[in-house]
């Protein structure tokens, strides 16, 4: 495996508390004013339109007074694969090699100027991370002056993802090495919508490094593929092994179980030994 | 057993050339006998399609090889002349004008504000530097330079990482351009827009020099090179 030669392997996650969460979607504009995401002349054109950041609405099904809503912010999850080699479902199938994981980082990549198009990745990645940019982007005259100059914007033809805010890793580790330091602070590096949340739902660090937050709060067992120990903690579509490194939380069981496509008598197996089920 | 079974095939293999010359052989004498004649005719006619061929590959080679590069790149000139080697000699090193930021970022080449500490008013007698004083400082304007190595808008290139962290000299990838006494002209490319530098100077792709070029497999060159591997994407992209 690549090892970075400047220092130990991060692996870079995030923590979201859905019980924290009200759903009002800051996240969403943060992600999209950060990383130049074009919007469309009809956003509710939902195969049109792209969001790296999207907040899912999911509910318990049960009729009043029981009737419970939970909002579920969803980036990219930066899935490791199994055993954390670095087999994303979308890495292992792009021909053209224009999106990679780094092991150094856990970051998965999508280099737009390599991309060309072909929509395999889209097909593969269990979450709908992924977005095709089926037209240029049309910015509003004079706000081509406002987008960032971190990030590159995309053209028509290629698929988009979150990145993590990788830039932001590239600048936190720029202003270190002129400090000559040789390793970035937890604050240094958050990402756009961790900043942006209002209720403080989106908890962002290394995976790796103990003293990090969000190692504290799902505690990944590392010799389980970085299954939470945290019994309140779980990931999405945990069973497909795609090892994401985006964790969520809720003290409600049936969010949790909602993480999942369970059959009739599968959530009673799981939901107790939490963390323990090798499958 | 398998020498046997090669002979069979080497067999095999004369067996049908002689075959086919055979039948050739016939056919051949028929058609000389019945167009004897028009050979005549057609020598001269491969003689000059030879010397066609021959010409019209020169043409295309050149053109090619010279006049597509010139076609290629447009000539932009700076808005004046610079002289970097009298600079140098005043004020030092290249981060004496090239400096980091705070933050850690490269500021690049230095804002008209930050020449003014010398250049409030006139120092020399060039007029390269009049041109200077009288458009850009007392019009408080900043000079749109030229930049040669101007990088794709998908490309993060770390000043920090590789003259701070890695200890690298400017001249590997900018080469002696602190001796240059005049800026150079700067040619785009007129497909991509990208300056000349990027590819290189060298229309084949051969390179001499560590700053003869600037593309991506320069970069992965070295990276392979110094740290063991080319690095992940998201290490140089944006």
């Amino acid at each position: 495996m690549k090892q970075d030669k400047h220092g130990k392997n991060h692996k870079f996650g995030m923590v979201v508390d859905l019980d924290k969460c009200t759903g009002c979607g800051s996240c969403m504009v943060a992600c999209m004013s950060e990383n130049n995401v074009p919007f469309k002349e009809d956003e509710s054109r939902k195969k049109d339109s792209i969001t790296w950041m999207r907040v899912y609405k999911i509910t318990n099904g049960k009729s009043f007074p029981e009737t419970e809503i939970c909002y579920m912010p969803r980036p990219c999850m930066h899935c490791g694969g199994k055993g954390d080699h670095g087999h994303s479902p979308c890495v292992s199938v792009c021909p053209a090699v224009a999106t990679d994981y780094d092991h150094s980082s856990g970051i998965v990549s999508q280099i737009y100027t390599r991309c060309f198009g072909c929509r395999y990745c889209m097909g593969a990645c269990p979450y709908h991370a992924r977005y095709f940019n089926w037209w240029d982007p049309k910015w509003p005259e004079g706000m081509e002056n406002y987008l960032s100059p971190d990030v590159s914007p995309r053209m028509r033809g290629v698929v988009e993802k979150c990145s993590f805010c990788f830039h932001r890793y590239q600048e936190a580790r720029d202003r270190a090495y002129v400090e000559e330091r040789d390793d970035i602070e937890e604050q240094e590096y958050q990402t756009a919508c961790t900043q942006a949340c209002p209720a403080g739902a989106i908890t962002f660090g290394d995976l790796n490094n103990p003293d990090h937050e969000v190692y504290q709060m799902v505690e990944p067992d590392a010799h389980n593929c970085g299954k939470p120990k945290n019994p309140k903690a779980f990931r999405l579509l945990e069973r497909l092994q795609t090892n994401p490194k985006v964790y969520y939380i809720s003290e409600r069981e049936w969010v949790r179980k909602a993480g999942d496509n369970y059959l009739e008598g599968e959530w009673e197996k799981v939901k107790n030994n939490h963390g323990n089920d090798h499958e | 057993m398998s020498n046997s079974i090669i002979n069979i095939l080497i067999d095999g293999v004369f067996m049908s050339e002689l075959d086919e010359k055979t039948e050739n052989g016939s056919v051949g004498a028929v058609e000389e006998g019945a167009s004897g004649e028009q050979k005549a005719g057609g020598d001269s006619g491969t003689g000059y399609g030879v010397l066609f061929f021959i010409g019209a590959f020169v043409v295309c080679f050149l053109s090619g090889w010279l006049l597509f590069p010139n076609l290629l790149y447009s000539k932009k000139e700076q808005p004046f002349n610079f002289n970097h080697a009298l600079h140098v000699e005043e004020m030092g090193g290249c981060d004496s004008c090239h400096s980091f930021r705070e933050d850690g970022s490269f500021d690049g080449i230095p804002k008209t504000a930050s020449c003014l500490e010398c250049h409030e008013e006139l120092l020399g007698e060039t007029e390269d530097e009049a041109i200077f004083v009288s458009e850009y400082v007392e019009k408080e304007k900043e000079v749109p330079w030229l930049i040669y190595s101007q990088q794709p808008d998908c490309v993060f290139f770390s000043h920090a990482a590789h003259v701070v962290k890695a200890g690298m000299d400017c001249r590997s990838c900018h080469g002696d351009i602190g001796e240059s006494t005049t800026t150079k002209t700067y040619e785009e490319n007129r497909i991509t827009g990208y300056s000349r530098d990027i590819w290189g100077k060298n229309i084949w792709g051969m390179k001499k020099n560590s700053w003869d070029r600037m593309k991506m497999d320069d970069c992965a060159e070295c990276h392979q090179e110094e740290t063991g591997s080319k690095g992940a994407c998201f290490q140089c992209h944006k």
